[in-house]
């Protein structure tokens, strides 16, 4: 599939492609706004779910001490992860576009996608914060340190290879995810760059879906199509590599300098 | 001499079972005690009311009282963290942080708030020397904790502990996954420690209790059933329960 994707792109590659604006009804020109586009919200979705998955998931798992409210919300969690990423999208035109006035735009699309990677932020989280043994958090608790001390310099330091994994992936994802930004943030075509988060964007993914659905000449953009497959799938080959990086080098620094 | 801890009355329940049953115990100033007894029997439990380590875990409750220089630990508004400055703890499974010989014994320092350089690295060198490690881990002291030994990470854990100058260490069977040789050291380090610290320690060896501790505590199902100085407890024991344990008849 890799290889009929670049076959069928490749020729559509150049560096024009990246960094030029689309030209004639986006038959063609470049994918430029699109590479930002896509760039904006993966940042904004992070700032969104990085924060507030990673404490929802050091409070399930450090701080809660209620088995069944700690059971509930991971019941919610599990369920939240489940959900077709169109009912996200929904969801988000609902909540952030309409009902919030943010309109089609980065902000929305960056919390509907943040709201998205939620569940997979949190559970990795929770998962790496538990491989951390027990025994580190008692000889830090025993030397005087507070709670939040032993979570800070012992536990998430200890978790955070596996907790950059997750959010890697999860960034990942939503980088390539159509529908949640669908109805949220993403324009067929802007002429400009976005200056502001409540302006809508291009985005790689949508583009794909777009010129492939609905462009004047779908046919004859298929190179263009492909191409920017390739770059979509190279950049979430990026990220999920980053991830793995990052993990080593914390691995190795974890085994002790 | 003072009394530096006093249990009184002391019974602590995990969930509807009590693990420890109104124990009552003195332990003097500068002395080692013992808490000898059959598995499951509440020693370690009992140890670990002693700074609160049991707080941690979900479900549990204590009634009774432990007074430290005849202040309750148990009062409302004490500060558990100050508490366990001032007691120590080594667990019976060594666990030095992912860190370096160096951090791990500078970071009980920092998080009690000495930032000093020079505070901190003369601090270092001095509860190194106090764990007798220095020698074997002076050239080291940037390399990995978890490439040690055992014998040498359960002393780094002492070093750790003593680091921060406590008045009082808890022990839970410190030197039960060790080598003779290690266990023999950790011994030499006990008699050391005393002259500055209270030490309790919990122990399943009776020759190592008899050897290292002043007082001897037998316990059994959550029960105190003798306190006496180690040498009565070892050679006349008041009860023939006591006896039997010491004995090695049962248990």
């Amino acid at each position: 599939m890799l290889g009929y994707i670049v076959k069928t792109g490749f020729s559509a590659l150049s560096w024009e492609f990246l960094t030029t604006f689309p030209k004639d009804s986006m038959t063609k020109g470049g994918i430029f706004p699109a590479i930002i586009g896509t760039l904006y919200l993966i940042i904004g979705s992070s700032i969104v779910s990085i924060p507030v998955g990673i404490i929802t998931a050091i409070y399930l798992t450090e701080y809660a001490s209620n088995e069944k409210i700690v059971r509930l919300i991971r019941l919610g969690v599990s369920n939240l992860a489940g959900i077709p990423s169109v009912v996200f999208g929904l969801f988000g035109l609902s909540l952030f576009v309409i009902f919030l006035k943010f309109g089609t735009s980065i902000l929305a699309g960056s919390l509907t996608l943040g709201v998205l990677n939620l569940p997979v932020i949190i559970r990795s989280t929770e998962e790496a914060l538990m491989t951390v043994p027990k025994t580190f958090r008692e000889a830090s608790l025993s030397l005087g340190a507070t709670r939040w001390q032993t979570i800070y310099r012992i536990v998430l330091p200890g978790a955070l290879p596996g907790i950059l994994t997750g959010v890697m992936l999860s960034l990942g994802r939503a980088a390539g995810e159509t529908a949640p930004i669908m109805f949220t943030a993403a324009a067929f075509f802007t002429p400009d760059l976005p200056t502001s988060i409540f302006h809508e964007v291009m985005a790689l993914p949508y583009h794909i879906y777009v010129m492939a659905t609905a462009g004047t000449k779908i046919l004859e953009t298929r190179p263009l199509q492909y191409g920017t497959a390739i770059i979509l799938i190279t950049l979430v080959l990026i990220l999920n590599m980053t991830g793995l990086i990052l993990r080593y080098r914390f691995r190795k620094k974890l085994k002790g300098i | 001499m003072n009394d530096k801890v006093i249990i009184n009355d002391l019974t602590f329940y995990y969930g509807n079972n009590s693990a420890v049953k109104n124990v009552n115990i003195r332990v003097q100033e500068n002395s080692v005690l013992a808490l000898i007894g059959p598995s499951g029997c509440g020693k370690s439990t009992l140890i670990r009311c002693i700074n609160r380590m049991n707080d941690i875990i979900p479900a549990t409750r204590t009634e009774g009282d432990i007074l430290i220089d005849g202040g309750s630990i148990y009062a409302d508004k004490y500060n558990v963290s100050d508490l366990r400055r001032r007691v120590g703890m080594v667990f019976q499974k060594s666990n030095p942080f992912p860190k370096s010989v160096f951090e791990n014994i500078a970071y009980g320092l920092k998080i009690n708030g000495i930032k000093n350089k020079y505070d901190i690295e003369t601090r270092v060198e001095k509860s190194l020397k106090g764990a007798a490690l220095w020698d074997e881990v002076k050239d080291r002291l940037d390399d990995s904790a978890l490439g040690l030994s055992g014998g040498q990470q359960q002393r780094l854990c002492i070093a750790r502990t003593i680091a921060i100058e406590p008045e009082i260490i808890l022990m839970d069977e410190p030197a039960s996954a060790l080598d003779p040789i290690s266990t023999q050291k950790i011994e030499e380090l006990i008699q050391d420690l005393k002259a500055k610290y209270t030490i309790i320690i919990v122990t399943h060896n009776m020759q190592q209790a008899a050897r290292i501790s002043d007082f001897t505590a037998f316990m059994y199902m959550g029960n105190l059933i003798e306190i006496n100085n180690t040498e009565a407890i070892f050679t006349k024991p008041g009860l023939e329960m006591t006896e039997n344990y010491v004995t090695g008849k049962f248990g």
